[in-house]
């Protein structure tokens, strides 16, 4: 099976979309001709032509706002944001136009998008190219939330996402893009060339949205992460030895729940981890939903290890990720409690 | 240079509030006929004083002058006038409603019946108005039921929004009347969007933006002017000035830009001022604008001058921020009796025919809110389920919200 990069791999599930169905377009800032600043579009108008992979004003409401009205005509878009943290001025047509939509006209009107974008750190990036906004949109009624966290799901997932009559927010960890990036930043990444999950399959599959997968079966303690932090917490307790179960979530929005009970059921410890900011953050929902369910299985409260609730800083960036060192101690300090 | 003195801050005011004397003189309303009819291929940098003036084909004596005249047939101002009487009775009717605690919320076209009931019969079949809370005349001229209107007014049992919207937020796909949001000009760049999509897909339908003079200083607008202009879309971009948002006369958004038409011509985009209130204006401008969308030649942006002669909503008193006769004033008079007047002096109306008219309507009309009151009124009768209110979210329902709806017992 080949082995693909995250954004070949995005790139091959737009391809194939747009080979499928005439009514896929691609469209976002830098998107065109150059095929998108971390080349996930390259090649796209090349062979597609420029009525369906096209340069966009730089005006991110515009480009949500068109593509919504894109969708009400009856096409499929599905555009980029160059980074999630670019994505505000289109806040108010996501949340309010696009999520609501079917309900507000009873299905009269729906919004078929999906909007793309980078998230989180590591790149050196400062405040404005690193940020994890996903519980800004899984707290929208009307949203789906996703996050990939290797090729082969990218694929699966954003293929799913196109072809869902939903809008969907696709969160690409760009920390991912090239490699499983453990939080290990003084070391080399092995490449996607090298890891199992980075053979992708040629032609159409789905993964299914609303799907979590168990990335590492353990008893000792459930992780639940999502994007980067799946490898730091596998990172993190490889070097620990704690025997943690780690779900990947993949979808935040539906969430799958059913795999995260079962699983704190069996572990009766839980460690949620995330990149994006600790207050009112996703693993905030993700804490109270495994008490809700799980509370007369829990040997530990519920722990969660997040970035701090600072802007994300540029020179600062390794004291700000929440690295394999602060999920170990996590990990630790729940089996201890 | 001289010394400018210490910086002043600018904030513009109308020219009277309450207690003063109404005052249009300057408001220049050039003479009806007087404005040349451009054809539609027209360089846009030649025609840039269009965004200045104000096209008008009806004069003070009821005749349609010029070179905008002579568009539509007898029976079509007929159809027409009874289009903005049916309005202005539905808004009556509905306002009543309102205060009698029959809905929570009403907003009404009073002096503004022209600007959209003359535009739908610019359109075509098939073509998509993105329309804010007060161009209801889009749906009547084209002939949408009025009881599923007010069936959407009353939030009842057979509201088609199964209860989920404000009153007036209507949707209907089937008459080219996208869902009303409620947001202010987030519609417009969807709209372009919607026009864009057309064109990719090789269609012959165009789009309709819509937006008040207020919510031009919205962001969406502006990202809208410059999709549109890029892309050449096949959209009509409409800024109706009815010179007051809510409190704010209209020199608050505008700036000191002159005219809101005048914002298309940075775009490159043709920019029009029209005579709101003169249904044959409007009807041709709006025509003229189509003609040129669907010959591939692009947006076109239309100013529509009207007032706003009653309250901006039911929850509104506009006595508190503009002078009472200030309507009386408005130079650009009563649409409604502009196209009266001027069927009268074609010989095919009458005072006597159009008091006739005006009570069949109010019968009408009347019928139609006893068979939409039958279903319900917002707090009487029968009305959306809860289950209603938990469904249509998603395509199909998520667990999360299964548990939910499970939880409030429905």
């Amino acid at each position: 099976m080949p082995r693909r990069t995250m954004i070949e791999a995005i790139r091959d599930a737009m391809d194939v979309s747009m080979a499928r169905d005439e009514r896929v377009i691609v469209f976002g800032e830098d998107v065109g001709f150059f095929g998108g600043v971390f080349r996930c579009t390259q090649g796209l108008q090349a062979k597609y032509g420029k009525s369906r992979c096209f340069d966009a004003p730089i005006n991110e409401s515009g480009i949500v706002g068109s593509a919504i009205g894109m969708a009400a005509y009856g096409l499929k878009p599905c555009v980029e944001i160059q980074f999630a943290d670019y994505m505000y001025p289109a806040y108010d047509q996501l949340t309010q136009e696009a999520a609501r939509l079917r309900y507000r006209s009873n299905g009269d009107f729906t919004c078929p998008i999906v909007v793309r974008m980078p998230t989180g750190g590591g790149i050196f990036g400062g405040q404005t190219h690193s940020q994890s906004p996903e519980a800004l949109f899984t707290h929208v009624s009307g949203l789906k939330t996703v996050v990939p966290s290797n090729p082969h799901d990218a694929k699966g997932l954003l293929i799913a996402a196109i072809e869902d009559p939903d809008p969907v927010i696709f969160l690409e960890p760009k920390r991912l893009y090239n490699g499983p990036f453990d939080g290990h930043h003084d070391r080399p990444v092995t490449p996607w060339s090298k890891h199992e999950l980075g053979e992708v399959a040629d032609g159409h599959y789905t993964v299914p949205l609303g799907k979590a997968v168990i990335r590492r079966p353990g008893s000792a303690v459930t992780v639940l992460a999502y994007g980067t932090m799946v490898y730091v917490a596998q990172a993190a307790a490889e070097e620990t030895g704690i025997d943690a179960e780690i779900i990947d979530l993949r979808t935040l929005l539906p969430l799958d729940l059913d795999t995260i009970v079962a699983s704190v059921k069996k572990t009766g410890r839980c460690v949620v981890v995330h990149e994006a900011t600790l207050t009112s953050g996703f693993g905030a929902e993700l804490s109270a939903l495994v008490q809700e369910n799980c509370f007369y299985h829990l040997e530990a409260p519920v722990a969660r290890v997040a970035g701090w609730d600072t802007p994300y800083p540029h020179a600062q960036e390794w004291d700000y990720f929440p690295g394999p060192a602060r999920v170990g101690r996590a990990l630790i300090e729940t089996m201890g409690a | 240079m001289a010394d400018a003195g210490m910086l002043r801050f600018h904030v513009p005011e109308p020219e009277v509030r309450p207690g003063g004397t109404p005052d249009f003189s300057n408001v220049p309303i050039p003479k009806a006929g007087s404005a040349p009819r451009p054809e539609i291929d027209v360089d846009p940098r030649t025609i840039r004083d269009m965004a200045f003036s104000i096209i008008r084909v009806l004069n003070r004596d009821g005749e349609a002058v010029g070179p905008w005249a002579g568009l539509l047939s007898d029976e079509e101002l007929l159809e027409g006038l009874r289009h903005m009487m049916t309005l202005r009775s539905f808004d009556a009717r509905m306002q009543m409603a309102q205060r009698q605690g029959k809905t929570s919320f009403y907003m009404q076209h009073l002096g503004e019946e022209a600007v959209s009931c003359a535009f739908r019969k610019a359109l075509a079949a098939g073509d998509m108005n993105f329309p804010t809370y007060r161009q209801a005349g889009l749906l009547i001229a084209d002939g949408y039921p009025m009881v599923t209107m007010m069936n959407q007014i009353y939030s009842n049992e057979a509201d088609p929004l199964k209860g989920r919207q404000l009153p007036i937020m209507y949707s209907s796909k089937e008459h080219g009347f996208f869902s009303i949001s409620g947001n202010l000009a987030t519609q417009y760049i969807q709209a372009v969007g919607w026009a864009m999509a057309s064109a990719i897909s090789n269609d012959s339908k165009i789009a309709a933006a819509w937006i008040g003079d207020g919510s031009t200083a919205e962001s969406d607008f502006h990202s809208a002017l410059v999709f549109a202009s890029t892309y050449k879309a096949p959209v009509i971009l409409n800024v109706v000035n009815n010179q007051w948002a809510i409190s704010t006369f209209q020199g608050i958004a505008r700036g000191g830009s002159g005219t809101f038409a005048a914002r298309g011509l940075g775009f490159g985009i043709p920019a029009l001022r029209v005579d709101g209130n003169d249904y044959l204006a409007v009807h041709a401008v709006a025509k003229w604008a189509a003609e040129r969308a669907r010959a591939n030649l692009g947006p076109t942006l239309i100013e529509y001058v009207t007032y706003r002669a009653g309250a901006h909503s039911s929850s509104d008193d506009p006595s508190a921020y503009r002078p009472k006769a200030e309507s009386d004033a408005w130079p650009l008079g009563d649409p409604v009796i502009r196209l009266k007047n001027h069927l009268i002096h074609k010989g095919v109306w009458s005072n006597e025919r159009h008091a006739q008219a005006e009570a069949e309507i109010l019968e009408t009309v009347i019928a139609a809110q006893k068979e939409a009151e039958s279903h319900g009124t917002l707090h009487a009768g029968g009305k959306p389920s809860t289950r209603d209110m938990f469904e249509g979210l998603y395509a199909e329902m998520p667990p999360h919200l299964r548990r939910q709806r499970q939880q409030a017992g429905v």
